[in-house]
């Protein structure tokens, strides 16, 4: 399982790229095994606002439906329109092609809060045992 | 919580990688590749499901046959020996306590395939109601339960046991040596196509498992879990219990009315039944296949013109379609095929046709 050391994680399994004012988000390797293969996925409209730990989107596995929370504050600058009809991307790379949405955050001091890839491991292997 | 149950071919699905998944009380292989795969490979070729999880009841004894007569819904009559009979078990107000396979081996002899949730309830509902020269007894660990199915099922089979089996008729039975054992084996199954489900002695459950993988694989067989099962079941329009089936709900609203022979004479439940099968029913079962990208789960709200006609019993993306596809209960004024409606999902109203059942036929 990959924790890759550039981003950012959320314990609700969200990971977040930092480029200047944007953070690119999507769900990590550990949250699309446990889900298992995404068959729907539903994302915000460019421009809407999202807040930090609100839910702002939906992926669906065969089994089972999930919210995906903000990781961080912002508006919505561009969302992956690859996803809605190739939602498997997001099993078969989800820190690449399986990247969910763009936010230009609001609040950058919000980032502090996520865990770093060292730490996001700990919190995974504690969840597994 | 409670230790989980294990099937006899538990660590072979283990081995084989499978992911596995709670189910009433048993932890049973939910996929080994992928939910998709394995649900095109039964529609394309053949795969083979372990349901030991499943129920057996056995009665025995001289009014075996008059337990069966009054406790289920179908006519037990037409029954001859070596033949099985989709059924249901009624409370007397009509609900559904469980739907079953009735199985008569023997003029005095039947097995009671049933629902894994259910086998505690139906075993003590069966005991409570059997006449008394009827022994009712409990066979869940005598025998393990394989599913082979799809369109290659017969061709897998009949190589192994002999060409015979090709005559044997929808829900026909027979006895056959397979893995250095013997099985009972009826043309029967849960997923839309031809197929055959075997009952073998639990403990060589693994050697017929392996004959049968080793023989089909060349045909395209695979093992196939839980998670495929379900949406192929979705795909056929059979209904679950849990989902389409409850004790508040009649199998006259569930479409199974065929299976609830009122000439037969009285039977748990027939008063009801049999008035709801003259007079009808406020709601039906109805199939549903979205027009709009989503996926109906159980417990949305079926819309028509704003107004709540009914709601989703299960759901899934159909992996033949490509679409969200569900069952759900719409009042009866709404449910005939051809209708649309809206399925309430999250925040938005996504639009659907009532399809007849099944939603996917064989062969497509």
């Amino acid at each position: 399982m990959e924790f890759p050391e550039d981003l950012r994680y959320s314990k609700e399994h969200e990971w977040v790229l930092v480029e200047g004012n944007v953070a690119t988000v999507g769900i990590t390797d550990y949250a699309q095994e446990q889900l298992g293969e995404i068959v729907h996925v539903e994302l915000p409209e460019v421009g809407e606002k999202v807040s930090k730990e609100d839910a702002f989107g939906v992926v669906e596995s065969v089994k089972t439906v999930s919210d995906v929370y903000a990781p961080v504050s912002g508006s919505v600058i561009e969302v992956n329109d690859d996803l809605p009809d190739n939602p498997e991307l997001i099993n078969e790379d989800p820190y690449g092609d399986g990247w969910m949405l763009k936010i230009e955050m609001s609040d950058p001091d919000e980032l502090e809060e996520l865990m770093t890839a060292e730490e996001y491991e700990r919190y995974v292997a504690e969840l597994k045992e | 919580m409670a230790e989980l149950a294990h099937s006899p071919l538990y660590e072979l699905h283990r081995a084989a990688g499978a992911r596995f998944v709670e189910f009433a009380g048993w932890e049973m292989p939910l996929q080994y590749t992928k939910i998709n795969q394995e649900h095109l490979a039964v529609r394309r070729a053949a795969g083979l499901f372990d349901v030991s999880h499943m129920g057996e009841i056995e009665l025995c004894g001289p009014s075996a046959f008059a337990t069966v007569q009054s406790l289920t819904t179908n006519d037990a009559q037409r029954l001859r020996n070596l033949e099985a009979q989709y059924s249901l078990l009624c409370l007397p107000t009509g609900g559904v306590v469980d739907d079953l396979l009735v199985y008569r081996l023997e003029d005095e002899r039947f097995l009671l395939c049933v629902n894994a949730a259910n086998t505690a309830k139906d075993l003590d509902w069966t005991r409570r109601h059997a006449y008394s020269d009827t022994v009712v007894r409990d066979a869940s660990r005598d025998y393990a339960l394989l599913a082979l199915q799809g369109p290659k099922a017969t061709d897998i089979f009949a190589s192994l046991v002999g060409e015979d089996v090709r005559s044997v008729p929808r829900y026909g039975c027979c006895t056959v040596s397979i893995g250095g054992t013997r099985a009972l084996c009826s043309r029967s199954g849960y997923t839309g196509e031809d197929g055959w489900e075997l009952f073998c002695p639990w403990n060589d459950a693994p050697a017929v498992w392996n004959t049968l993988l080793a023989a089909g694989a060349p045909a395209g067989l695979v093992p196939a879990g839980l998670g495929a099962r379900d949406t192929l079941r979705i795909e056929a329009g059979l209904p679950l219990y849990g989902h389409e089936l409850d004790e508040h709900t009649t199998p006259v609203e569930a479409g199974l009315g065929w299976a609830v022979r009122c000439s037969k004479g009285a039977f748990l439940g027939s008063e009801v039944l049999c008035r709801q099968k003259q007079s009808g029913v406020e709601r039906k079962l109805v199939g549903l296949v979205l027009t709009e990208p989503g996926i109906p789960r159980q417990g949305y709200d079926i819309m028509k013109n704003g107004k709540h006609i009914g709601v989703v019993t299960s759901g899934c993306k159909s992996p033949v379609l490509g679409t969200g596809i569900g069952l759900g209960y719409v009042a009866s004024a709404e449910a005939w095929v051809g209708n649309t409606v809206q399925v309430h999902i999250r925040q938005h109203l996504v639009s659907a046709n009532i399809v007849a059942r099944p939603l996917v036929r064989p062969d497509v």
